[in-house]
Order: structure tokens, then sequence, then C-alpha cells
């Protein structure tokens, strides 16, 4: 189902947090949501999901989140949890739930207060199990996986909830390279079978390598939006991050390969040293498009 | 040698069933859940009718049976008048406050625990047993003329007031703000109830404000049981039914709220319930220590951390781990009485010590 976020404006104590955020993500689409350290990703992520920070207040009128013509912001709880799971940046590792159980917890919209676990639910909870290829760890307890596992159960817990919409804070945070790139690639390959998903990441390079659409945040305002190849262009990046970048073809794939300089070229020889030698790049198989280097 | 090994390969093949191992996995969750509570339930009721036999007195099983047969209209004999008076006004309400006390006392301790993801939470960590105290001190040292456990009551309450008025001043109640908010408020009163007993407290004032402080069921009622009793009955099952949200909380407000729970509307039924329910029980039995922290976490090493199971069984072996923790206290130096809270840490430190190392083998 597609999302559509339209105008979402976020105060807290007195500081515009989001302010007219318009962000939209097509069915079966991995949408990257891009930004520096305190640019609203999160919050916006949070408030797609239903949940406001301590403190904050939302202006009346303004936000309009749906799925699919669905006002999620007029949704009951339960029946948006239903539709939009959400996974965290930063979950507490110290839980003693075995695998199972914290991936059960994901049927929790799903269920009434007293009712046990049904066959349905079972049968949910170990289709996730398997989706994300943690079927052998069910009865792990969550204190004793890595990191990279633990980021697995949260992905299952989250699938567990039937949801058409999937948001992901950060979800390579603190994983090695095969693991940011087996979790990303698991997040494609369920969009691919459907399901929508908005992801927050810092690393522009899997963003430019997952994701089919990004919106580019700086201080709660969109910066740029658009498909991969109009919005991870120097002109675009550099002045939000603050750095010089440059932009190549991955020989493989086709996706563009971002590669950074600091803005002030003081730093590491970079007024000493010659800019890179395009025709270097290119003996490596690698094209280069921006303009090279002043 | 080649045979051997051969099968040793057939029998070690992964995914062929292990007779034995496997027995506990095919029981259905729930089925396990209600067998697990049944048998510690029975336990706990074999508990109740020995603990009442234990004492001065000699008290056989049947003897309780009959006494308490007798007042329930079911003739089947009675003993002797003293013998039935023993059980019936001295030993089975004492035994009775002791199993609500701890039943209400583990609940609360879990659900705080999990409320506030902090594993040194208890019940009385919103101020509440030093408020209890203050409004205690006041009438045991001050002689103010109320009844004591309204007193302590409306003290734990007053505590309470102050907790959440502080943690709300501050924003949104978290887990955090209250955390603190309570410990403000928890020394406060304790400055305030030390102050009071050094500075007008004599003899035997004294000695009963300590023992009260210490946690003790000497003198108990069936205005006792039926206080602490009721209180266990319909806050703790109200509480032991959020069971299933309280599992939603395992991550964290955020991941709870995902899940499509009233976080701010659960927290404040949960904090009431908690507050309500150990107001009562400190009334009855002043401030027991170590039940309501370190039982739940002993139960959750047991049978892990899914609320469904651990808040009834926490209430089972609560209940039994205060009947016997009190057997021990009117017995051991009999005809002198301990107060219960000190045997409810010297029992319990090393059984929790016990259960960490194992825990930490397994593991």
């Amino acid at each position: 189902m597609t999302l559509r976020v339209d105008q979402a404006e976020l105060e807290i104590a007195g500081r515009l947090i989001l302010d007219g955020v318009d962000c939209t993500v097509p069915t079966g689409q991995v949408g990257g949501l891009l930004g520096p350290n305190g640019s609203g990703k999160s919050t916006l992520l949070r408030l797609v999901a239903g949940i406001q920070p301590a403190g904050a207040t939302r202006r009346p009128g303004t936000t309009r989140v749906r799925l699919h013509g669905t006002d999620l912001g007029a949704a009951r709880r339960r029946d948006r949890a239903k539709l939009v799971a959400l996974v965290e940046q930063d979950t507490p590792a110290d839980v003693s739930l075995t695998v199972r159980d914290a991936v059960a917890l994901g049927r929790t919209p799903h269920r009434s207060q007293w009712a046990g676990e049904s066959d349905r639910d079972r049968s949910v909870v170990a289709r996730a199990l398997q989706s994300v290829d943690i079927a052998g760890l069910s009865d792990r307890s969550l204190d004793t996986l890595s990191g990279g596992e633990r980021q697995r159960v949260h992905l299952a817990r989250a699938l567990a909830q039937e949801p058409e919409l999937l948001l992901l804070d950060e979800p390579t945070n603190h994983l090695d390279i095969h693991a940011q790139l087996a979790a990303l690639a698991l997040v494609a390959a369920l969009a691919d079978a459907g399901t929508t998903a908005l992801v927050a990441l810092h690393d522009l390079n899997l963003a430019a390598a997952y994701c089919d659409h990004v919106v580019l945040l700086e201080k709660g305002r969109v910066v740029a939006a658009g498909p991969v190849d109009e919005v991870l262009v120097p002109s675009v990046i550099d002045p939000v991050y603050r750095v010089r970048t440059t932009v190549l073809r991955h020989p493989a794939t086709g996706r563009p390969v971002l590669t950074f300089q600091p803005a002030d070229s003081l730093v590491r020889g970079g007024s000493d040293r010659p800019a890179p030698d395009a025709s270097g790049l290119q003996d490596a198989g690698l094209t280069e498009l921006a303009p090279p280097l002043r | 040698m080649t045979t051997a090994a051969v099968r040793h390969r057939r029998t070690a093949r992964p995914g062929a069933p292990v007779a034995g191992e496997q027995l506990p996995a095919t029981l259905a969750p729930g089925l396990r859940t209600v067998t697990l509570i049944v048998l510690a339930l029975l336990a706990l009721a074999t508990s109740i009718v020995v603990a009442v036999t234990l004492g001065p007195a000699d008290i056989a099983p049947m003897d309780v049976w009959h006494s308490v047969a007798n007042r329930l209209g079911l003739g089947t004999g009675r003993p002797a008048p003293l013998r039935d008076a023993i059980i019936w006004e001295l030993r089975l309400p004492r035994v009775l406050t002791a199993a609500a006390v701890g039943a209400g006392l583990a609940v609360a301790g879990a659900v705080m625990q999990s409320l506030t993801r902090n594993p040194l939470a208890d019940p009385y960590l919103l101020g509440l047993s030093s408020g209890a105290s203050l409004g205690a001190v006041a009438v045991l040292v001050l002689g103010i003329e109320v009844l004591l456990p309204v007193a302590a009551f409306a003290g734990a309450l007053l505590a309470l007031a102050a907790t959440l008025g502080l943690a709300g001043s501050l924003g949104t109640i978290t887990p955090t703000r209250t955390v603190l908010a309570g410990l403000a408020v928890a020394q406060l009163g304790a400055a305030a109830t030390s102050f009071v007993i050094f500075w007008s407290s004599t003899g035997d004032s004294y000695r009963e404000i300590l023992s009260w402080l210490m946690g003790t069921l000497g003198g108990t009622t069936w205005t006792s049981v039926l206080v602490a009793g009721s209180a266990v009955l319909v806050i703790g099952i109200a509480l032991a039914s959020a069971g299933r949200v309280l599992d939603a909380f395992a991550f964290g407000d955020t991941a709870a709220a995902a899940l499509g729970v009233h976080v701010v509307a659960v927290r404040w039924f949960l904090l009431t319930g908690v507050a309500l329910l150990t107001g009562a029980l400190v009334a009855v039995s002043g401030s027991i220590g170590f039940i309501g922290l370190v039982l739940p976490h002993a139960t959750r090493l047991m049978v892990g951390a899914r609320h469904r199971l651990l808040l009834p069984l926490s209430a089972v072996i609560g209940a039994g781990f205060l009947v016997w923790a009190d057997v021990a206290a009117r017995t051991l130096f009999a005809p002198r009485e301990l107060p219960v809270g000190i045997l409810t840490a010297l029992l319990g430190a090393p059984i929790f010590a016990w259960l960490l190392r194992r825990q930490r083998r397994t593991a």
C-alpha cells in the first residue's frame, strides 16, 4: 500500500522538529529517509507509527498520514498496529525472552487480552522466523544473541504484525558489513513481496544500493525527494552534509557509489595533493559522474 | 569400531526426536502454564495447613481441617475448644495474612520491574513504604488517635501522590522520572520518620515502631486477612490480567506503543494498582522487604519473562515464601518473635544467590 505523509509537523518545547514534511512511498517500494543527525528521521518514523515523543505537540489539522486511503492519524491504536510495524534503532538487549516469544509479541495487536495463542498466531510467527532465517534460534534467549541476530529477531517481530508498511530506524546500526547488506537485502525482498518499507539510514551508499526512492531531510524540512539518481548528487548532498561528494557507478550493479571528502579541504592533504585522477578511476572500472574536484 | 561409528551417526541424526527431552515442548504452552500454576497452588495450600500446625501448641493437620470445616458448617467433628481457638483466632488469620501479603508483594514487584524496566524496582519504589512508615510513626510515637493501618494506608497514598506529582511536574511520566521521583519521596519520608523516632520515641514505642518498620505479622486478625486478601484478590487479579500488555513493554515504551498499546493509560492503571495494593499490604504488615524485589527475579529465572505465567506464579511462590518465613520468625527463637522482614532477607538472599549462579552456568 502506498504511504503518503502530507505536511508532517511536530513541535517540542517551541522548536519545530518536523516542519511541513511531505513523503511518499509507493506500494512495494523501499523508501530511504536520509539526513544528518537531528534532521528528524526518527521523529518522522515514529509519527507515521502514531507515536509522539514526550512533550511533543502536533499542530492540529496539518499533519496527515495516509496508507492507501486509511488515515493512520485517526485510526485506532490496534488497527494502526495491524498495518504499520516499527523496528527501532536501539532496543534493549538484556531481555530474557526466547527468540520465539519475542517474535510472538508482534501478534499483540491481533490478539485479545485474554485469548491464548491461536494456530494462526503460531503459523505466522513460524513464518516470520523462517523469512529472516532464524528459525534455528527459536529457543535461544535473546540476551545470548549477536547484534545481527537480534536485529533479525526485531525484524521478525515486525513481520509477525503482518504489516502493510514496515518502518525501520537505522536497521544497520552496530552491524558488521555482511549483516548490514543482509538486513537491507531482506527489506528489499519483503518490499518485492508487497510490503512497503520506509527506512531511515545514515549510510548514503546503502541507501543508493537498496532504496528505490529517497527523501533527504535537514532540520525538519525536506531538502530533496525522488529517485536515488536525482537526490544522491553532489549539488544536493554537499551543502546538507557539509562535504564534497564524488559519485561513481558501481561496475556490477550500475548503482551510484558515493565517496566523500571534507568540505574544508585543509584536512588530510586536500590542497597539497592533486585531486584524484578520473582516468585512474576509469582504469579501475569505475566511471566518474560528477565534475572533477577542484 | 566401524559399526559403532555408524550406529553413533544414526542415533545422532539431526531432527530425530529424542525421547524425554522433547516432552515439555510437546505440551501446549497454555497447558504448561496452567499445570505449573495448579501445582504451585497445591503446594501453597499444603504449606498453609502445615504452617498452622507449627508452633508452641501441639496441633495436627486434621485439627486444622476440623476447625475450618466446622466454621464452614460441614460438621466433621470438632477439635478441643482451646485448639479450635488457637487455630481459628491466632494461627489461621496469621498464616492467611502472610500468604496474601507475600502474593501481593511479589505481583506488585514483578509489575514494577517490568513497567520501569528496572531490575532494582520493588513495590516500595514509589516511596510507598516510607509514606506508610510516617503514618505508622505518627500513630505509635506521636500518639495520633487513628487506627494504625488507616494511618499507614493514608501515608502510602500521600507518598504516591507526591511521587507522581513530582514525576508529572517534570513532563510526561517516564520510567526513569518515576524511579527518581520515588527515590526523592522515599528519602524525605525516611528522614522525617527517623527524625520523629529520634526526637520523641522511648522504650516500648521504640521497640514497637522498629518491629513495624522491619515488617511483622504479629497481632494479625481476621480484619488483616480481609484487608490484605481482598486487595490481593481484586487488585492482584486486575494486575495479573494485564500480563499480555506488560509483555509488550519488554522492549520499552516506544515498542509497546508500536504494538498498539496505549502506553500512558496502561502505566497509570498499573502504577495506581500497585500503589493501592502495596498500601493495603503495608498497612497490615509494615514494610516487609525483599519479597517484592527478589521473588519476581527468582520466578523469572525459573520460568522466563512471559507475564501470563510470571505474574500468577510469582504470587503463589511469594505467598508460600512468606508463609514459611513467618513460621520461622515465630518458632525459631520461641517464645521470642523476630520481625519477619529480617527473615525474608535472611532466607531470600542465599536462595537468590544460588539461582543467579545456576542461571550463569546454564546461559
